[in-house]
C-alpha cells in the first residue's frame, strides 16, 4: 500500500512522542499498613495471607500466617480478633471474618496434617524459655525457626499456660491446642515440665546464652471481704486450674462470680457447666467499662447467666451474701448508694484480676519491676542483659494474642542479641483509612455468620459452642478482604489509563508504569479500589 | 441487564478484571493483548475521558469482530489529539473526512464492503458530541433511515471542546461554555429544549440504541459486543468527561462520570427497535449537588451562596429520568 | 451500439458499462435523469455487484462516495449547481485524500435568485478544488468522457468532474454509441487503490497537517495536476485505439488553420459555434474554433500552439467572476502571454439564455473588426439594466 505523503500514516506511529515530558507528578505502587495488620497484637500479616487464601492456596496461606503466628487454629477460637474491629469493611457493610478464616486455615492444616520442618541451620546457641504459655510457646516457636536450640521450663505439668488452665474447654478444645502445641514440639523444642524454675541467673551459668521469662499473671488479685466462718470464697483462676487437672471444685448450686473480666466470664459459665443451678456476676461498674470480650459477655447472657451491674460485694455468709448498689457519679466513677441486696450463694468465686508472681524468680532482686510488672526496654530486655520478658508478667493487654505477639517481638531482639546484630526500626505506618479506599468496586457483602451452638444445649458438655466455617464460606469471608493498601490484582489500574500507560506484567507479577506516556493525570491512583497506587512529585 | 453477574464479593462486575477470574469473565481491557486501537503517545489531556471512551469501545469492538474493522471519526478532540501529522495514534484501519459526515462516511465504507461480498469486515463510525447531534444529524439521521450497517459511537462530553469548549446541541442546562458564559441575569446554558440524541435514534426504530459511560466498562463493552452480534444501524451514546471542558481534576474523570449516572441525570438503558429494553439500576443514588459540584463550569451554581432554584431544576431532570427509565428498584420488585 | 437515447440515459448506461461498485447520489434538476437511471439498473440487476444508495443530500452523496473509495470501490456521483455548492467541504476533501471518484456536473446556474438551466457557474466554482474537469461537446463525448474519467482518476488518484450542459445535453436525444460493459473492460482494468482501508493492513488516513508539511502536500497535489494533462492525452489516444474516435483529450481545433479569429469555448456551445464559423468562412471570414475538452488541468501549451498565428482570440464563456469579467479567460490569458494575440470576452447563455447562431454571427462579424468591447455580456437587454443601474446609483 503507498501511503501519499501527510494523508496517510502507519499505525501506532505515535509511540514516537514520548507524552511522559507533560507530568509534574507520576503513580507508584506502594505497599501501605492495612488496619488489620496493624491492630494485630502478634503482628500478622493478615492481608496478605487472606489474599493467598481467595484462590484456595490453604497451605501457601496457612505457612505465611504461621510466619507471624503458630497458633491459628487456637486463635480462631480465643482471640478478640482487634483486626475486625479495625477492618475497614465495618464501614461497607461488616467486618471481614478475619478470625473465622484464619480458625479454618488452622483446622483446616491440623486435619491436612501440615508439618513446619525444623530449622536447616543450627547457630548453635541455646535458649531457655520459662512459662510454656502463649508466650512462651511463641517465643520458643520463632527462636526454634531461627536454628536456636531452645528448652522449655514450666512448673505445672501440660504445656499451654493460661490457654490450658484459664481457658475452658468449650472455648477450645483440647485437642486443637494439643496438637499445636505439638507441631513446636515436632520442631526440636525440648520440653520440661513439672520444672520449676527458682533462680534464672543459674541458667545463664547452665550454658544458656540468653533467657526468655514468661510466668505470667498467676495471683489473683485479692481483696478483703467480710464473710461468715464457713462461707466458701474461692479463687477464679484456682477454680479454672484445678478444673482443668481433673478437680471438680464443689461449687454449690449457686454460685456468684466478682468481676467483670474475662475469667469472671469463663468461670461463671464453667460453673453453670458443672450443674450449677445458677450462676451471677457480680461487677463493680456497666458493661460497656467490663474489660471482659463482649462477645463472652453476650455468650455468657445466652447461656442464662445474670449479670449484676454496678454492684460491689459486702458480705458473704455460709448460703447466701450481700450486695450493695453503686451509681455512677458525674465524673462516670461508680459510687456507694447505701442500697442492699441479699442473694443466695453458695459459693463466692473471686475473679478480680491478676498479678505476677515475682516470688516464682527466688532470688532475682536485680531485676527491676515498675507498677507491679516486669520492666523491660523497647527490645524486651529486663534490666539483666540477656533475661528477656513478656507476656501477661510485662506491661501489655493481657490477652492470649498479645503473648503470642511478645514472643515474637522478643525471639528477634534475643536473636539479635544473641548474634550482636540490630533488628532493623520498624517504620510505623499510618494504616489505610476508609475513606482512602475507593469502594464503588466492592459489592455489598455481609458477613458470613459462624455457627454456635444452642444456648441450651451449650450448657450440658464442653463441646466447642462456636463452630467454625466451612470452605465454601471460609473462602466467602476471605474475598470480602478489601486488601487495604495493597494491590491485589484487579486490572483497573491497567484498564482505566487514557494513555494505555500501564504494563500488565504478569499474573502475581503487579503492574509497571510506563514513564515515557503517563501525563500523571492520577485517574489509577483514583480508581484504585485498594488503594495501592500513589502520585509521587516529579518536580 | 447486558452485564456479567459474578458472584465474587471482592471484585467482580465491577472492576475491570481480577485475578480470580477466568479469561472469559474479565473485561477486554483486562487481557494484556487487548488491540490498545487507540495507544499512547495521542496529545489527548490529562485524565481525557474521551480517549478512554474511544480505546475502550474499539477494543470491544475489535474483539467481537475478530479484528475485522473499520473506523471512520469524524473531526473533533478525537481526531486531532490522536493524527497530528506524523504520528498515528490509531492501531484499527481509521478514516478521517470531515466534522458533519462521518455517518456518510461510514455508509459509504459499508457499502464498498457490501459491494465487494466482504460480509466478515464490519464499520464503527465515531464524533464528538458536536458532530452528532448538531452539523451532523442529516447524515446520522439518512443512515438510521437506511439502516445502513454501521455501528455510530457518539463521545458526548457536552460542548464543542476541541475549538475551545463552545456550546453544542449536547450542552447541558446551566453549564458553562465559553459561548454560554457563567454572567448576566441567566448565567451558563439555557434551559432549552435539549436535543436527546438517544431519543431520536430510538425514534428511527433501529435495530439498537444504547447509552453508556466510562465508569462502567463492563456495561460499555458488553453494548458494543451486542451491537456488533447485530446488523443495520446502531446507536451507542456514551458519556466522556472533560476535565479540561467541564473544569474537573483530571483524576475524577472516571469518578465524575459515575456520579452522572448515580444522580440520575445520565440514564443508562438500552434500546431495540425503539423501546426502552433495559436500564442499568443505580447502585447508590446521590442528590445532583455530588455531581455538580466538582466541575467548574457548574461552580456559578454554588458561589457565593447555592442557587436553589436552578439545582432544583436539574434534580427534578434527575428524578423524571429516574422515573422514566426505571433506574431505581422501588420496593416490592 | 448505436442508439437514439436522451443524454442522461446514455451516460448511466456508460458508467454502468464501468461497473462501479458504489453509487450515491441526491436528485436534483438536472441530473435526475443520470442517477434514476442507475437506480433501475441497479435493481433490475443489469447492473451486478454495485450499492445504489439514496442519500439524504449532496454533501452526503460525496461523503458516501469518499468513504466507499477509500474502502477501495469505485465510486461514482452527479450533482448539478445547488448540489455541487453544497458538497464543496467533501469535494475538496476527495481531492485532497486522492479519492478516484467520477463525478458528473450537469451544469447549471447556481443561486440566488434560483435557476435550474444550464450555465457554467457550477463547475467553475471548484476550479481550485484539485479535481479535473472535462467538459463535453455533445453526448457521444459525454458517454465516452465519463468511461476514461474512471481510468484517469484511477492511473492518477484524482477524482474527476465530467462537465455536461444540463438539459441542453443532459435531456436532448442525439444517436450515441455506447460501449457495452466487455468492451470497456477490456479498456478500463479493475480499480486497484494506491491506499485503502483494509484491517489486514490498517492505516490513518486523514491526519491532520500542520504548517511545517501542509505546504509540501498542496504542492504535491498542484503538481500531480500539471502532471495529468498528459494522463488525459494517453487515456484519449487508447481510447481511440479501442473504440476508433476521437473523443476526450485536451482541446479540439476546427477550422484554426491560418485563421485570423479564433473563437474558444467548453461545452455544447461549441457545435453552434461550428456552424457559425462554416457560415462565415463561406462569407469570406477567417475564423475557426478551439473546443476546450480539459479545462482542468488547464493545457496552457496545447492552447498556445493551438492559437498560434491568430491576431485575436474570442472566449465565450458561460461563466464569469462577479466585478471581474471572463474566468477561462484568465488562463488563456496567461497561456498567450507574450504572443501578440488580443483576447476579447463575451459572455453569453447565463442561467440557460438560448444563444441563437444569429446573435453569434452578429457579435462575431463585429468582434473580428474588434468593433467589440474587451468584456460583453450577449445578448443583454440595455435598457432594463440601464435603468436599473441607474436607479441603484440614484439610491446610494
Amino acid at each position: 500500500m503507498q501511503k501519499p505523503y501527510a494523508i496517510t500514516l502507519n499505525v501506532g506511529s505515535s509511540l514516537a512522542n514520548h507524552t511522559g515530558s507533560w507530568r509534574v507528578e507520576h503513580p507508584e505502587y506502594v505497599h501501605r499498613m492495612p488496619p488489620c495488620n496493624k491492630a494485630c497484637p502478634a503482628g500478622e500479616n493478615v492481608q496478605n495471607w487472606l489474599y493467598i487464601a481467595e484462590d484456595g492456596s490453604y497451605e501457601q496461606a496457612w505457612r505465611e500466617l504461621i510466619k507471624e503466628n503458630p497458633f491459628p487454629a487456637i486463635m480462631g477460637r480465643v482471640c478478640y480478633h482487634p483486626c475486625q474491629t479495625a477492618c475497614n469493611r465495618s464501614f461497607l457493610d461488616e467486618a471481614v471474618g478475619i478470625n473465622s478464616v484464619e480458625r479454618f486455615l488452622g483446622d483446616h492444616a491440623l486435619e491436612k496434617g501440615w508439618k513446619i520442618d525444623p530449622p536447616q541451620t543450627e547457630t548453635g546457641l541455646a535458649v531457655l524459655v520459662i512459662g510454656a504459655g502463649p508466650a512462651g510457646l511463641s517465643a520458643a516457636y520463632h527462636l526454634r525457626r531461627m536454628g536456636h536450640q531452645v528448652v522449655v521450663r514450666d512448673a505445672t505439668h501440660q504445656p499451654g499456660g493460661m490457654m490450658r488452665y484459664g481457658i475452658p474447654k468449650y472455648r477450645l478444645p483440647r485437642e486443637v491446642l494439643d496438637a499445636e502445641i505439638n507441631r513446636i514440639k515436632d520442631m526440636g523444642v525440648v520440653f520440661q515440665l513439672n520444672t520449676r524454675v527458682d533462680d534464672v541467673h543459674d541458667a545463664l551459668e547452665e550454658g544458656f546464652d540468653a533467657v526468655f521469662m514468661a510466668i505470667g499473671a498467676q495471683l489473683s488479685k485479692r481483696t478483703y471481704i467480710p464473710a461468715g466462718e464457713s462461707a466458701r470464697i474461692l479463687d477464679a483462676i484456682k477454680v479454672l486450674h484445678g478444673f482443668e487437672d481433673g478437680e471438680n471444685p464443689l461449687l454449690g448450686r449457686k454460685v456468684v462470680v466478682y468481676g467483670g473480666g474475662n475469667t469472671a466470664m469463663d468461670v461463671a459459665r464453667t460453673a453453670k457447666r458443672l450443674g450449677a443451678e445458677e450462676a451471677i456476676i457480680v461487677y463493680r461498674r456497666t458493661r460497656d467499662k467490663a474489660p471482659a470480650n463482649d462477645q463472652e459477655i453476650e455468650e455468657a447472657l445466652e447461656e442464662g447467666i445474670l449479670i449484676k451491674w454496678l454492684s460491689t460485694v459486702k458480705y458473704k455468709g455460709e448460703d447466701d451474701m450481700m450486695i450493695e448498689k453503686m451509681e455512677l457519679d458525674e465524673k462516670g466513677f461508680p459510687q456507694p448508694t447505701g442500697e442492699f441486696e441479699t442473694l443466695e450463694a453458695d459459693s463466692l468465686i473471686l475473679a478480680l484480676g491478676q498479678e505476677v508472681d515475682f516470688s516464682l524468680l527466688g532470688n532475682n532482686v536485680d531485676l527491676d519491676t515498675k507498677s507491679g510488672v516486669m520492666d523491660v526496654d523497647s527490645n524486651m530486655m529486663t534490666s539483666h542483659p540477656g533475661i528477656f520478658a513478656g507476656g501477661d508478667m510485662v506491661e501489655g493487654d493481657r490477652t492470649v494474642t498479645t503473648s503470642i505477639g511478645h514472643g515474637k517481638k522478643a525471639a528477634k531482639y534475643i536473636d539479635a542479641w544473641l548474634r550482636q546484630t540490630q533488628v532493623e526500626p520498624k517504620i510505623d505506618k499510618e494504616p489505610v483509612s476508609f475513606e482512602e479506599l475507593n469502594t464503588w468496586y466492592y459489592t455489598d457483602a455481609p458477613h458470613a455468620v459462624r455457627e454456635r451452638l444452642d444456648a441450651t444445649k451449650r450448657l450440658n458438655d464442653f463441646s466447642e459452642v462456636v463452630q467454625g466455617l466451612d470452605e465454601t464460606t471460609a473462602l466467602y469471608e476471605a474475598r470480602r478482604c478489601m486488601s487495604c493498601g495493597n494491590c491485589f490484582e484487579c486490572d483497573n489500574c491497567f484498564g482505566v489509563c487514557p494513555d494505555n500507560a500501564i504494563k500488565k506484567l504478569g499474573p502475581g507479577l503487579g503492574f509497571e508504569i510506563d514513564l515515557d506516556y503517563c501525563k500523571g493525570c492520577g485517574i489509577c491512583v483514583s480508581e484504585c479500589p485498594a488503594s495501592a497506587i500513589e502520585m509521587v512529585s516529579d518536580l | 441487564m447486558s452485564t456479567t453477574q459474578v458472584k465474587f464479593y471482592q471484585v467482580g462486575s465491577f472492576a475491570v478484571g481480577n485475578r480470580l477470574l477466568r479469561d472469559d469473565e474479565r473485561s477486554v481491557q483486562s487481557d494484556p493483548d487487548r488491540t490498545n486501537a487507540l495507544t499512547s503517545g495521542h496529545r489527548a489531556c490529562q485524565g481525557c475521558g474521551e480517549a478512554l471512551g474511544a480505546r475502550y469501545a474499539l477494543d470491544a469492538a475489535m474483539r467481537a469482530t475478530n479484528d475485522q474493522l473499520i473506523a471512520v471519526n469524524a473531526t473533533g478532540c478525537l481526531e486531532v489529539f490522536s493524527t497530528p501529522y506524523p504520528e498515528s495514534s490509531w492501531r484499527v484501519a481509521w478514516l478521517h473526512s470531515l466534522f458533519g459526515n462521518a455517518p456518510a462516511v461510514a455508509t459509504g465504507v459499508a457499502a464498498a464492503l457490501k459491494a465487494k461480498g466482504n460480509t466478515t469486515t464490519r464499520v464503527v463510525a465515531q464524533g464528538g458530541d458536536g458532530a452528532t447531534v448538531d452539523i451532523g444529524l442529516g447524515p446520522l439521521s439518512g443512515m438510521f433511515e437506511r439502516n445502513d450497517d454501521v455501528l455510530y459511537i457518539c463521545y458526548d462530553n457536552e460542548a464543542y471542546m476541541n475549538t475551545g469548549v463552545q456550546r453544542s446541541g449536547a450542552t447541558p442546562p446551566a453549564a458553562r461554555t465559553a459561548t454560554t458564559q457563567a454572567v448576566g441575569a441567566n448565567p451558563g446554558n439555557l434551559f432549552g429544549q435539549g436535543k436527546y440524541l438517544p431519543k431520536i435514534a430510538m425514534a428511527h426504530d433501529i435495530p439498537y440504541v444504547a447509552t453508556a459511560t466510562i465508569a462502567d466498562l463492563r456495561d460499555l463493552e458488553a453494548k458494543v459486543e451486542r451491537a456488533m452480534s447485530m446488523r443495520g444501524a446502531r446507536y451507542l451514546h456514551v458519556l466522556v468527561p472533560c476535565p479540561l471542558g467541564w473544569g474537573s481534576a483530571s483524576a475524577d474523570t472516571i469518578k465524575i462520570a459515575r456520579l452522572a449516572t448515580q444522580s440520575g441525570l445520565f440514564p443508562v438503558f438500552e434500546a431495540v427497535n425503539g423501546e426502552v429494553v433495559a436500564s442499568s439500576k443505580i447502585r447508590h443514588r446521590v442528590p445532583v449537588d455530588e455531581y455538580l459540584k466538582l466541575q467548574a463550569r457548574y461552580s456559578h451554581l454554588f458561589s457565593p451562596q447555592r442557587n436553589d432554584q436552578v439545582i432544583d431544576h436539574l434534580q427534578r431532570i434527575a428524578d423524571k429520568n429516574i422515573e422514566r427509565y426505571e433506574l431505581i428498584i422501588s420496593e416490592g420488585e | 451500439m448505436l442508439r437514439q437515447v436522451e443524454g442522461s440515459k446514455a451516460v448511466a448506461d456508460a458508467v454502468a458499462a464501468c461497473q462501479p461498485e458504489v453509487i450515491c447520489a441526491y436528485p436534483i434538476s438536472p441530473q435526475t435523469h443520470i442517477v434514476e437511471g442507475l437506480s433501475q439498473l441497479v435493481k433490475d440487476g443489469t447492473l451486478p455487484n454495485c450499492e445504489f444508495i439514496n442519500v439524504e443530500s449532496e454533501f452526503a452523496a460525496m461523503s458516501v462516495a469518499i468513504g466507499a473509495s477509500a474502502t477501495g470501490a469505485r465510486t461514482y456521483t452527479a450533482t448539478a449547481s445547488q448540489g455541487l455548492l453544497y458538497m464543496v467541504e467533501a469535494v475538496y476533501n476527495a481531492s485532497g485524500l486522492g479519492l478516484p471518484i467520477v463525478m458528473t456536473v450537469a451544469n447549471r446556474a447556481i443561486g440566488g435568485p434560483i435557476n435550474i438551466w444550464n450555465d457554467h457557474s457550477d463547475s467553475m466554482s471548484q476550479r481550485d478544488s484539485g479535481w479535473l474537469q472535462l467538459y463535453a461537446e455533445n453526448n457521444q463525448e459525454a458517454v465516452d468522457l465519463h468511461i476514461q474519467a474512471f481510468r484517469i482518476a484511477e492511473e492518477m488518484s484524482m477524482p474527476v468532474m465530467v462537465c455536461m450542459d444540463g438539459f441542453i445535453l443532459t435531456h436532448a436525444y442525439e444517436q450515441v454509441d455506447i460501449p457495452t460493459t466487455d468492451e470497456v473492460k477490456a479498456f478500463l482494468p479493475p480499480f486497484v487503490p494506491r491506499q485503502h482501508l483494509d484491517p489486514a493492513e490498517p492505516v490513518s488516513i486523514g491526519a491532520m497537517v500542520g504548517p511545517e508539511s501542509f505546504m509540501e502536500v498542496k504542492y504535491l497535489a498542484h503538481q500531480r495536476m500539471i502532471d495529468s494533462a498528459a494522463k488525459v492525452q494517453e487515456v484519449a489516444k487508447d481510447f481511440e485505439a479501442h473504440f476508433g474516435r476521437k473523443t476526450g483529450g485536451l482541446l479540439r481545433s476546427y477550422r484554426t488553420d491560418g485563421a485570423e479569429t479564433i473563437v474558444l469555448a467548453l461545452g455544447s456551445i461549441i457545435g453552434t459555434l461550428k456552424d457559425v464559423v462554416d457560415e462565415l468562412n463561406l462569407d469570406g471570414k477567417s475564423i475557426g474554433v478551439v473546443g476546450l475538452t480539459s479545462f482542468r488541468p488547464f493545457p496552457y501549451e496545447a492552447v498556445a500552439a493551438a492559437l498560434k498565428g491568430a491576431k485575436r482570440v474570442i472566449i465565450l464563456e458561460k461563466a464569469f467572476s462577479t466585478g471581474t469579467g471572463g474566468i477561462v479567460t484568465q488562463d488563456v490569458a496567461r497561456a498567450i502571454e507574450g504572443m501578440g494575440i488580443k483576447d476579447f470576452t463575451v459572455i453569453a447563455g447565463l442561467g440557460g439564455r438560448p444563444i441563437t447562431i444569429a446573435s453569434l454571427r452578429n457579435y462575431l462579424t463585429n468582434a473580428m473588426a474588434e468593433n467589440v468591447e474587451r468584456l460583453t455580456f450577449l445578448d443583454l437587454e440595455i435598457d432594463t439594466v440601464e435603468v436599473e443601474i441607474n436607479k441603484e446609483r440614484a439610491l446610494r
